[in-house]
Parts: structure tokens; sequence; C-alpha cells
């Protein structure tokens, strides 16, 4: 059962040093799965946009989601923490479990489900609100007893945010620059600490300078986080990621999954000619 | 890859015509500020009219003294408290319904036929002439609901009359509201509630409160709905918002106005300057809400 807020799993809490923790290395045993997708299928009223999809997302372990436009990789992105249910003619096919438990099972609440796990997406969306609020939005609604300074602190640090904005936390989130606003959502996803954070082409909208220091910041989260990306640069994936997952659209314009593997294998030696004619730049 | 083919060896042809194009928007520009110009010759002359008439009636007594036979003893005290109170009272009653109920057609009703049906028929409503509320009014509140001729009748009716215009106002200012704002709030673990509340309501404010604080200048103009409600009267003491008779601004203008000799119009034209002065800083007001409550807003 995902359980409330108040009775979440033990996790180091925010302000705990994280260095305690044993960071994974290739000797220890293959990391937990956190999200296993079996048979996933996505549906838009009577349209199915993605198909059969059957992944593992192991723990602290960046997973991309490639391919070409309209395969429905955001979709099924969407689909891991619910928010999809927010459209009215959506429905999930198949199973999601999250740490063992079904993720649309009776009785789970989405909203739940969202705090544990987090979501950045394409546009830097900022509350028109001060840096400080912005932050502080995810653990006011779930009801953070702590210290707050503390905790939007933390927060920043860990988003590599900190050093810019320290000195004027009282302005406006939606006064800073493209990649820091970003930043500043994935500070604000932090915040609520969550297990899994969703990207959802967190780079489209940013410099390639931003996209860097936004890479650079996974590569660091990740070890506390488990992070799905979605991405259309084929670079960010070979960079960032550990596991790549390539999708195409099938002839019913379905999205399925073409072929799941560490990336590196994925992009010096895929098992597919579809993936290697996607990731050589063939199509899409 | 062909070369590329200068456009005049492919047989197109152009005619660009910059003056002609030049002119036209020179024309334009011209039209357009001749309506301005025409909308500030007439509003300066009516100022200018009204500012010389009132002139002489304008001092402190014309606004703490009651209406007299006598027009030099005249003031507007009983009619601009009436003014206030229902003023106040509008405010109070249309500020939660009408956010309310825009709030349930943006938020919580789902897209359907029957949703875009009331909210046409709400946009009607705004535009069905006064006076039939004041029918309304009379019917219901005074009669029906025996609430009789009182201020508080008055306020109620003109909160009818102006609902539309700020479940209207509202609607627009939360539809404005990026639905990306509604996704970051769910994303981290908000209810609709908390969504509504920290994140939309926050974002919609200044359009918001613009709107009602306008709608508010329009209720407090209005004369035509409440001759029907009583204040057609001649009031010389304070009201009482739940007994007794009252008056407002308006109606005193025109109780003032529709006597023949030139004093009486004199200080109609004083009452006139009042109400304008009151409408000027009902606006001033909107404009420092807007500005103070999209300090943090930039989309």
């Amino acid at each position: 059962m995902l359980s409330p807020v108040a009775e979440a799993p033990a996790r180091p809490a925010i302000g705990v040093t994280i260095a305690a923790m044993p960071p994974p290395t290739p000797e220890m045993t293959e990391p937990p799965t956190v999200l296993l997708l079996d048979k996933v299928g996505c549906w838009y009223g009577s349209f199915r946009a993605v198909r059969d999809v059957s992944i593992e997302i192991k723990a602290r372990e960046v997973t991309a989601l490639i391919g070409p436009s309209g395969c429905g990789k955001t979709t099924l992105l969407r689909t891991m923490n619910r928010m999809n249910d927010l459209i009215p003619s959506y429905r999930t096919d198949g199973h999601i479990q999250f740490e063992g438990d079904d993720l649309y099972g009776p009785g789970v609440d989405s909203v739940a489900v969202r705090r544990r796990i987090g979501m950045v997406f394409q546009k830097p969306n900022p509350f028109p609100k001060s840096i400080y609020d912005n932050v502080a939005f995810g653990p006011k609604i779930n009801g953070f007893k702590g210290k707050m300074d503390d905790l939007v602190e933390e927060s920043l640090r860990r988003a590599a945010l900190w050093d810019e904005v320290k000195d004027k936390l009282k302005q406006s989130g939606m006064a800073l620059s493209g990649g820091q606003q970003q930043r500043l959502c994935i500070a604000r996803t932090i915040a609520v600490n969550p297990e899994v954070i969703l990207m959802d082409e967190p780079c489209s909208a940013l410099d390639p300078r931003s996209t860097l220091q936004i890479e650079e910041l996974m590569a660091e989260l990740k070890k506390d986080y488990t992070i799905v990306i979605v991405t259309h640069n084929m670079q960010q994936a070979a960079r960032a990621s550990d596991k790549t997952v390539f999708l195409t659209m099938g002839d019913d314009r379905a999205g399925y999954v073409v072929e799941v593997g560490d990336t590196v294998k994925i992009f010096t030696n895929p098992r597919e000619q579809l993936t290697e004619d996607y990731i050589s730049g063939r199509f899409g | 890859m062909s070369a590329i083919v200068p456009a005049a060896r492919l047989g197109h042809r152009f005619e660009p015509a910059l003056m002609r194009r030049r002119l036209t928007g020179t024309l334009f520009y011209g039209a357009c500020l001749a309506a301005v110009a025409l909308l500030l010759v007439t509003l300066i002359t009516l100022l200018v009219d009204v500012f010389v008439r009132a002139a002489p009636w304008l001092d402190v007594d014309f606004l703490t003294g009651a209406p007299s036979s006598r027009p030099a003893r005249a003031g507007i005290l009983p009619a601009l408290v009436g003014t206030f109170e229902i003023g106040l009272f509008v405010g109070v009653m249309t500020f939660p319904v009408g956010v309310a109920a825009a709030i349930y057609l943006v938020e919580y009703a789902s897209d359907s036929r029957l949703n875009r049906l009331l909210q046409t028929n709400i946009s009607n409503l705004a535009g069905v002439p006064s006076i039939i509320y004041g029918i309304l009014g009379l019917a219901l509140f005074v009669q029906a609901l025996a609430l009789g001729a009182t201020i508080f009748a008055a306020a109620l009716t003109l909160s009818l009359l102006i609902l539309p215009v700020v479940i209207i106002a509202s609607i627009e200012a939360l539809k404005a509201v990026p639905s990306a704002q509604r996704e970051g709030a769910y994303a981290l673990g908000a209810t609709r509630w908390q969504m509504v509340k920290r994140s939309v309501l926050p974002a919609a404010a200044p359009g918001i409160m613009t709107g009602i604080i306008l709608a508010m200048a329009r209720a407090i103009g209005e004369a035509a709905p409440l001759i029907l409600i009583g204040a057609f009267t001649f009031v010389t003491f304070l009201p009482n918002p739940f007994e007794g008779q009252y008056t407002v601004l308006p109606i005193q203008i025109y109780g003032w106005a529709i006597r023949p000799q030139d004093d009486f119009q004199g200080i109609s034209a004083a009452a006139i300057v009042v109400i304008l002065a009151l409408m000027l800083i009902l606006n001033a007001l909107a404009l420092v809400v807007r500005a103070r409550l999209s300090r943090h807003i930039q989309w």
C-alpha cells in the first residue's frame, strides 16, 4: 500500500548527510526495481498511444526514454506518477508496480503517489511567487513540520541553485533565467522528498550551458533519487543516462518499446536495426 | 540539390507599391488617433462643464450636510452614506459567490456542453437591462422576502446585477492561468483544492480583484433599478441598512437635476463631481491592487 505522507517509508531526511550512505558501486548486486511496468498500454479515449510496454526502472539510476516525436514517451512518463489521471478520457491498462505495490490499485491515492514520484516539466513552470515560496510550496501542502528555512536551503543547495539565489530569496521565481527556473523547479520537487523524479524533456527550452548544468545536477541527484528522463537529445541520453529505453511508433500509431538496455550498449552495439537507425540519425 | 533560381527567372513578378502600403498605414494611424481625440474632447467638455457648474457649491458643508429645499444648505451626506453602505454590502456578497461560481465552472466542472451553455447564459445576463433587475429585486427581495425597500434589498438587487460581470471577469482570470501552473502544483502532491487555493487563485487574483472593483463601481453608479427599490426619496437622515428610507448618489443627482431652478442644477453638478471622485478612487484602487498582486507574475 502506498501510505500517506506521514507514514512514508524511512528515507534519509533532508538535512542528514547523504555521504554516510554507501554509493552504489558496480560490485554491488543489481539495484532494486522501483517501477515495474508490465504490458502497459495508454489510451486517450479509443486511441491507443502506447502499447505493451514492459520495462523496469532501477533505483538510483537515470533511465532515458528516447524515440521519435509522437511515440508516446511523455504519455508513458506521465503514466508513472498518475499525472494523466487528470485527463478525463485517459486510461491505462496493464500493470505498474511502484516498490512492489500496484500504482493503479484500488485505494491508492494519486495525490500521495505524486508526492513520492515528482515531476519536472518541459517548460520551466515556477509559481508566480518568491523563490522561497516556490520551494516551500510542496512542503506546506504536505504538512511539513520541520524548519522550513533549513529545508528550503537544503533543497536549493541540492539543486545547485543556492549560491545564485541566496541573497534574493524574496524575489519572484519567474524573474530567474530559464536554466535557473528549471533548477528551481527541481529544488521544488526535491523539497517534498520524493523517491523518483520524472523529467519530461527538462532541457528542451534551455541553452547548451544550462543544459549541461542540469545534466551535471542529474548525475549528482541520482545518488539519492531514481530519475526517469524523456529526451529528444540523443547526446543527452548518451551522456546522462545509465539505461536507455528506445520507443517508436507502430503502424497503428501506438508507441512501443523496441529495445531496452544499458545506455552504453544501446549507443554502441544496439541489438535492433531500428535502434541503430534512430541513434545514428537515419530517421526520427 | 538544384541551385537556387532567382525568382525573376521563374517568371514571378512583384509590385511592391511601397508608397501605397505606407500611406495605408498612415491613414489607419490617423483614424485611430481621431477616435481617441473624439473621446477626449467629449470627456473634457463634460468634465469642464460639470466642474464649472459645481465649483460654487463644493465645500465641506456640502459633503456633510443633508438635502434641503434650500440649495444653499443642501448636502449629500445621506446619499453618500447610502452609496457606501450599498457598495460595502455588494462587495461582501458578490466576492465569495462570484469567485466560487467561477472556480466551479473553470476548475471543477468538466468542459461539457452544459458548462459552455451556462457560461454563455451568464454572459447574456450581463447584458440584461438593469431596470429588469430592479423589477426582480422588487418582487423577490422587497415583497416576497419582505425585506422592505431598504438598503439591504437594494444591495441584494445590485449584487444580482453585477454577479454576471464578476463571474465572467473571474472566469477569464482563471482561464488565463497557464495549465502548467496547475500541473506544477499537482506534481508536488497537491489536492485539487490545494492546487486551486495556492496556485491558481493567487495567479488569477489580479484579474479577479480588478473585475470585482470595476463591477462595484458599476453598482455604485446604477440608478434605474434602485428607483423601484425605493431609493427615490427625500432623506435627511443617515440610513439604517435594514429598515427605513435611504437614497444613493446617482438618484440624488437625478432628483436635483430634474428641478428647474439653476441652483439645484449647480448642486446636482457638485454631486456629480463627488461620484466621479468616488469612481476615480475605485479605479485607482483597482490599479494598485492589480500591481500589488501581480508583482511576482510574469507570463
